[in-house]
This record gives structure tokens, sequence and C-alpha cells, in this order.
């Protein structure tokens, strides 16, 4: 499967569009379905490209959310991104419209269970999208990996995934929470950015030699990624994933 | 900082589009200060083409212009 993926060409492929599934008030999550899709690893992306009447095309690059499965896979996007692409996706597109994907690509921003523990994933807003396929396929595959994710959010609201990582928590696997602009009543978790002391809190230890990695808008990656050296975390061990100013 | 800075994740397609095999696990070194990254790493900037810059000193690595037909890169900043 793999070497298939890596040494066939390229090339776009139909995909279409099975089910959308509201995430939070601004970000909702594609399924659709590929055929011939050759399985993907967790942190991978796909390039969407949409093509208007008059034959113009616009391409972006987006991470994938879901786990291997079969020839599924799901998207997640947030509406209130800039760009030719991703307001269609968040907007208009429905059950049974057609797009054109290629891919899996990327290779660096990815865990695999065979990877190991321990594991620090960091996001920021969508910035879980790629983190949550990384916990979707230590689920799936009944890794016992150590994982734990810190996921900054605006408000509880805005929490992508909310229902299924507290399902999913416990059995290696924890999840921490922070909110950083609005809190719901009797909220005792984090209420701030990330920043050095809450990774310090949320470990592991920079001395467990953890594998990391941090997704969110470019400012949310810089600063953590800068904290997380700063607490003598390997460089080579951390990995990062930016996605722009909003998401874009 | 420049927010709208990307990493080289979101230039894994064109990249394999144009090297026709997946390119972000590559490591390669910077011509100016002699760092070596994965091209997972690097920070791309995209305007009417892709630039790649060296993320410890922000020198250019790589210009890419892909189009239907052709592809021009320009990979003078890697030694």
């Amino acid at each position: 499967m793999a070497g298939a993926a890596l040494l066939g060409r390229l090339t776009w492929k139909p995909a279409a569009v099975v089910e959308v599934v509201p995430e939070t008030p601004s970000v909702r999550t594609i399924v659709f379905d590929v055929a011939d899709w050759p399985g993907h690893r967790a942190g991978q992306h796909v390039d969407v490209r949409l093509t208007a009447d008059d034959g113009y095309q616009a391409e972006r690059s987006y991470s994938i959310a879901s786990a291997p499965d079969g020839e599924r896979i799901e998207l997640t996007v947030e509406r209130l991104d800039e760009g030719e692409v991703s307001p269609y996706l968040a907007d208009e597109l429905r059950p049974g419209d057609r797009i054109e994907l290629r891919g899996p690509v990327g290779g660096y921003f990815v865990w695999e269970p065979a990877v190991g523990g321990p594991v620090l994933l960091v996001g920021g807003g969508s910035g879980v999208v790629p983190l949550m396929a990384m916990i979707r396929t230590r689920a799936d595959a009944g890794s016992e990996a150590e994982m734990r994710l810190l996921l900054s959010s605006r408000s509880w609201d805005d929490v992508i995934y909310r229902d299924e990582l507290e399902r999913l928590a416990g059995d290696g696997l924890t999840v921490v929470h922070t909110l950083t602009r609005s809190r719901p009543p009797g909220w005792s978790g984090y209420a701030r950015r990330v920043d050095s002391e809450m990774l310090a809190g949320v470990g592991p230890d920079a001395a467990e030699r953890p594998h990391v990695f941090v997704c969110g808008p470019t400012p949310f990656v810089e600063a953590v990624a800068e904290a997380l050296v700063q607490r003598g975390h390997e460089p080579q061990r951390i990995k990062t994933e930016r996605f722009g100013p909003t998401g874009g | 900082m420049d927010p709208h800075m990307l990493d080289g994740n979101a230039v894994a397609g064109l990249l394999n589009e144009i090297f026709g095999v997946e390119m972000t696990i590559a490591v390669r070194t910077c011509g100016n200060c002699g760092a070596s990254e994965p091209l997972g790493a690097v920070h791309v900037f995209r305007g009417a083409g892709v630039v790649l810059r060296c993320p410890h000193c922000e020198s250019v690595l790589a210009k890419l212009v892909a189009r239907r037909t052709c592809a021009c890169v320009d990979m003078s900043g890697f030694r």
C-alpha cells in the first residue's frame, strides 16, 4: 500500500461527498468517498482542486482528519477561512457533490503506531485536525503509546471533536484543554494561551524525549515551538505544521 | 514573523508533482548557513509561485512555479 502510494504518480481522483457533519458553529467535517484511495498515515494531507465553469482552477492542501478507513476520508474545514477553496468547502459542498483530490501527500508531520510514545500533541483551533487523525489511528490500532493532547480553543463551544475526545480519553490518552477567550461557568481548567508553564504542567518532560507535534496558526506554532525548545525538548523531535493566519 | 508563512507540509503535493516522490522527509542543507532540515520543516511563502526559505537564516532555498505543462524550479539556495 505505502509502496504503491510512493511510487505511483500523483493523480487527481474524483471524490464524492457522502456526509457533512457540523463540529462547531464555524467548523464542519466533510466525509468523502474516493475510489481507489490507497490509504494514508495519520498527519498526511490531500490537495483539493476545484474547477469553475470557465475552467479556472484553485487548489489547496488539507490535513486528513480520519484514521485509515478503506475508501473514506474526512476533512475538517473552518468556515471563517479566507481563500478560494475553503469557503466553498465550508459553506457550499453538499452530499452527492463531487470534487477532485490527490494524495495522500506528505511524510514529515506523520505519526504511526509503530513509532510509539510518549507523544505530545499541541493544537491551536483547527490545528487539532491532523492530531485527531493520530489520536484516532492510535485508538483504531489498539496502541498503548502514551499520548497527551493540549488543545487551545477560543471557547468550549469552539472545541472541535469535543465529545469524541472525551470518549477516547483514558487508556494512555490524556486530553487537556485551554480556553483563551471565554469559559463556561465553573471552568477550572487552563484559561490562557499556551505557555511554558502550561507545557510543564501537561508534560511529558523533555527528559522523556517525547515525539512532539505542534499544529495551528503560524504565530501559535512559533510560540509553542520556542517554548518547547526552551524547556529542553530537542528541536529535531518537535515537528510543526503551520496553516497561516486563520487557516486560509 | 509573517503570519502568512506556511511550511513544507503545505506544498507536499506540489513537491511530489515536480519530483515524482514524497519530498517532505528529504533532508537538504542550506547553502548560506549550512543547517540541514527535512523539506517539511522549511518555511514556505506563497505568491505567484512558491518560495522556500531556511527556517534558521531565512535565506531563499528554492523557488517553484508549476503550470499545467511545465514547472520552473530554482533550487540554487541548497548546498
